[in-house]
């Protein structure tokens, strides 16, 4: 099939905005906001510049852009070591413990900080009740950082009123770089609604990554950043697989429906080594709303259950089948294994999977009569379905839509729950992302960081010059959204020394500018070339649109990589089969058709979707176990082999050939 | 849940510099139709329901319905953002009405200074763990 190029003969030649600066932040979620922050600070006295650049608005974008209802990852009073030990139970017992402890003993500065900035966080009340932000605020409650104490609905979670946290994240932000214009004297240093697509090699270095070309959303215009350093923060892959959602409801996806691979296919295309791509999570969450389960099982204490009423973690049948093929790990019962049990359930007819809210709630009201009396028991009673929803209205509107659409009252109806479509991400309960350099002073192999290509910088990927945080840092789940902000700073901290530590370099490309337009606007080129060879320009034989090349991989990912469509089932054969058709995908991208900048963001969103997805699919077929059950499982090696597989399973693409290097890495425990 | 337009409302932002909800939509769903000067939800099938859009609008011209592939018809959740909190009312389908309200911040609007009372960079200490604003030895792991 011949390949299309641009020769803007039909469509319009962009402008072009070249910038030099010094370090490129790619993203605008938690973890850039980490990185602004902390590097601007470094950054300024040094005159160095910080740029960012984000695909939305700073305020709502990335993965917080609504809200949340609790900070997941916060230590306060428990060890770093155990955080290391729970997040190692809940992957399987395959982490990078060095980055992960790191984590774990930075993590909580940032959550400080968010309070000191005006994030209302849940204290503890004399009477052993919750108060929220404000009623703490007022009860003169202690502040996080001076040793108050805040309401946990878990070992490592504190509750919030968080519709405003990115708002507030963002505002601290965007200060901390308007210090650093302040102190370089630069005009800009803040775009946003522009798309990053792809990453350019140094010119004289071409293990380095030296620009980073994108263009505007809103205007015809090209930007090409050069930068000596880069903090990568673009997010993990959602809508990669064929939803359960059939038409508007797709839209509502577990994980922010906007993040498109984007993090993984950037680091790809500058060659950086990935780790723990096979890794993908699965949630089990409300059907359809997929609104938030965790406040119900640790706050709540509410109890999932078959459809007869029956516990499936507790199935003796089951149990004795999972541990004879998945050992160990079905002791700790881990959110795979647990989604592993469920499925049994399902598969034998016993759903729907109830979370047994009312129960729940029954025995709220019983114990808060008890031990309050009838009036004030009420009270606060009320007051706890009120915070019930609001764990829904801060974080998943949507699902107390779907509860109203349904006259679901908690107190009264259960609710249905049901394991989601697969998704690609780093910093939630998933590990999928880059090999990153970790810190020295952990007792972590020197590989890990004395002996790192390009120098021992912490969060460097192999690339020199850059660096990954938040849902791309791979191999360290668990850091939600306080850890993502927190290693956006020790990301931009090093990213800084890097930079003082290279101070006579320059970074070049060898591409031109005029390159550059026509390999992203190569779209635009189809589209105009085409449009009038059919009466509509939907179905045309010359090209493909963004929203069909998103279904036709979201069919393969389903139907070959183990999506709903086959219960998460695959195997060599049907691996090979789905890279085939993917490959033929992957062709087919140079003619992706754009009618607007709308569709042309869509085209290049789905490109890095495809590329993700590959990665992972390669990273499956590598590893010859089922590691993760109840997020996918190897018809051909249904079982957990930590004799062959205790190990990480790294790659590395090689886009100019498109060819791939697969490799095992050794597993090191670091916490006792 | 895709957010829709309130034709009679949206005033395509006349006033001001820029469409509100077309500037803060995360996912780039909003558009302006220059003809109407009216907003509208370009691609609804992409609707995350994040409520953005919603809150900002200076006219309160959107609202959201539910995803129609598997939400019954009637029910309707509607924001009312302020300063320092936000009201919530939830109408069922049966027409229970619940309302609520909820903190949104603590500090005015604007109001961070986010190096106010922090150490600055030393650079001593550039290539250590810990962040600037670290005072303490950072912990090892116990062997």
């Amino acid at each position: 099939m011949e390949k299309e190029t641009c020769t803007f003969s039909f469509c319009q030649k962009p402008a072009v905005e070249e910038i030099e600066t010094d370090l490129l932040l790619i993203g605008g979620g938690m973890a850039c906001c980490g990185a602004a922050f902390e590097g601007a600070r470094w950054a300024n006295p040094k005159k160095i510049q910080i740029v960012m650049v984000d695909k939305a608005a700073t305020d709502r974008s990335g993965a917080v852009a609504m809200g949340l209802s609790a900070i997941n990852t916060y230590c306060g009073e428990n060890d770093p070591a155990d955080y290391v030990k729970y997040v190692r139970n809940d992957l399987m017992g395959i982490t990078r413990e060095d980055l992960v402890y790191d984590l774990g003993r930075h993590v909580d500065d940032s959550v400080h900080l968010f309070e000191e900035w005006g994030l209302p966080i849940w204290k503890m009340g004399d009477d052993g009740f919750s108060l929220d932000g404000f009623q703490a605020k007022e009860a003169g409650k202690t502040m996080l950082k001076d040793g108050g104490k805040p309401v946990r609905s878990g070992k490592w979670q504190i509750m919030i009123n968080g519709e405003s946290y990115k708002v507030i994240v963002a505002e601290a932000a965007k200060k901390a770089l308007e210090t650093n214009r302040a102190a370089t004297g630069i005009k800009t240093n803040h775009y946003e609604r522009v798309f990053i697509v792809k990453l350019y090699h140094d010119a004289k270095d071409p293990k380095r990554v030296a620009a980073a070309a994108g263009f505007s959303v809103r205007e015809n215009k090209i930007y090409i950043f050069k930068a000596k350093a880069m903090v990568l923060a673009a997010g993990g892959a959602v809508n990669v697989f064929r939803p359960r959602s059939t038409q508007e409801g797709q839209g509502r996806a577990w994980y922010p429906v906007w993040n498109s691979g984007s993090g993984y296919a950037l680091g790809m295309q500058a060659g950086a080594e990935l780790t723990m791509m096979e890794n993908r999570f699965v949630p089990a969450r409300f059907k359809d709303g997929y609104g938030p389960v965790g406040a119900w099982f640790l706050f709540f204490k509410a109890k999932a259950t078959n459809s007869l009423g029956e516990d499936y973690c507790m199935n003796p049948e089951y149990l004795a089948e999972a541990k004879a093929k998945y050992g160990k790990y079905v002791d700790v019962l881990g959110t795979a294994i647990r989604n592993h049990l469920m499925m049994k359930d399902m598969k034998a007819g016993k759903g729907p999977i109830l979370m047994n809210t009312h129960h729940a709630m029954d025995a709220i009201n019983k114990s808060f009569t008890e031990k309050l009396g009838e009036k004030e028991g009420k009270k606060k009673v009320k007051h706890l379905e009120a915070e019930a929803w609001e764990d829904f209205l801060d974080m998943c509107i949507g699902q107390a839509g779907l509860w109203a659409s349904k006259n679901i009252e908690p107190d009264k109806t259960p609710s249905e729950i049901m394991p989601t479509e697969p998704y690609l991400l780093g910093s939630h309960a998933g590990c999928a992302g880059f090999w990153c350099c970790g810190p020295e002073d952990l007792g972590a192999p020197e590989e890990w960081n004395k002996k790192w290509p390009g120098g021992s910088y912490n969060r460097m990927s192999t690339v020199p010059g850059l660096f990954m945080c938040g849902d791309i840092c791979g191999a360290s789940g668990h850091k939600f959204s306080s850890g993502s902000h927190a290693e956006g700073r020790i990301a931009a901290k090093n990213a800084i020394a890097y930079i003082l530590d290279h101070p006579d370099y320059k970074p070049t490309i060898k591409e031109t500018a005029d390159q550059i337009s026509a390999e992203l606007y190569l779209p635009f080129e189809v589209y105009e070339k085409y449009k009038t060879y059919t009466t509509d320009t939907a179905t045309n034989p010359n090209y493909i649109k963004p929203k069909m090349l998103q279904t036709r991989l979201q069919k393969i990912s389903d139907e070959y990589f183990g999506g709903i469509g086959t219960w998460y089932m695959t195997s060599k054969t049907m691996l090979d089969e789905g890279l085939k058709q993917l490959d033929m995908l992957k062709e087919d991208t140079s003619k992706m058709a754009a009618g607007n900048l709308h569709e042309l963001m869509r085209c290049w969103e789905n490109y890095h979707r495809i590329l993700s997805v590959e990665a992972h699919a390669r990273h499956i077929m590598f590893r010859e176990e089922s590691r993760y059950p109840g997020y996918y499982y190897r018809g051909d090696f249904d079982l957990v082999d930590d004799v062959n597989w205790k190990c990480f399973v790294n790659s590395k693409y090689d886009q100019d050939k498109n060819t791939w290097i697969v490799k095992k890495v050794p597993y090191v425990q670091l916490v006792p | 849940m895709p957010s829709y337009v309130i034709t009679e409302k949206c005033d395509g932002c006349k006033a001001q510099d820029k469409t509100a909800c077309q500037y803060i939509c995360p996912n780039d769903l909003m558009a302006l139709n220059r003809d109407t000067m009216k907003a509208w939800n370009q691609e609804t099938e992409q609707c995350w329901e994040c409520y953005n859009c919603v809150k900002i609008c200076p006219q309160q011209a959107i609202e959201v319905r539910a995803y129609q592939d598997f939400a019954p018809m009637g029910a309707n959740v509607i924001p009312m953002r302020g300063t320092d909190s936000i009201m919530w009312t939830v109408k069922f389908r049966n027409g229970i009405l619940k309302r609520f309200k909820f903190p949104i911040r603590t500090t005015a609007e604007g109001s961070v200074d986010p190096y106010k009372g922090k150490p600055e960079a030393d650079f001593a200490k550039l290539k250590q763990v810990g962040f600037f604003t670290t005072t303490k030895p950072m912990p090892v792991i116990k062997k």
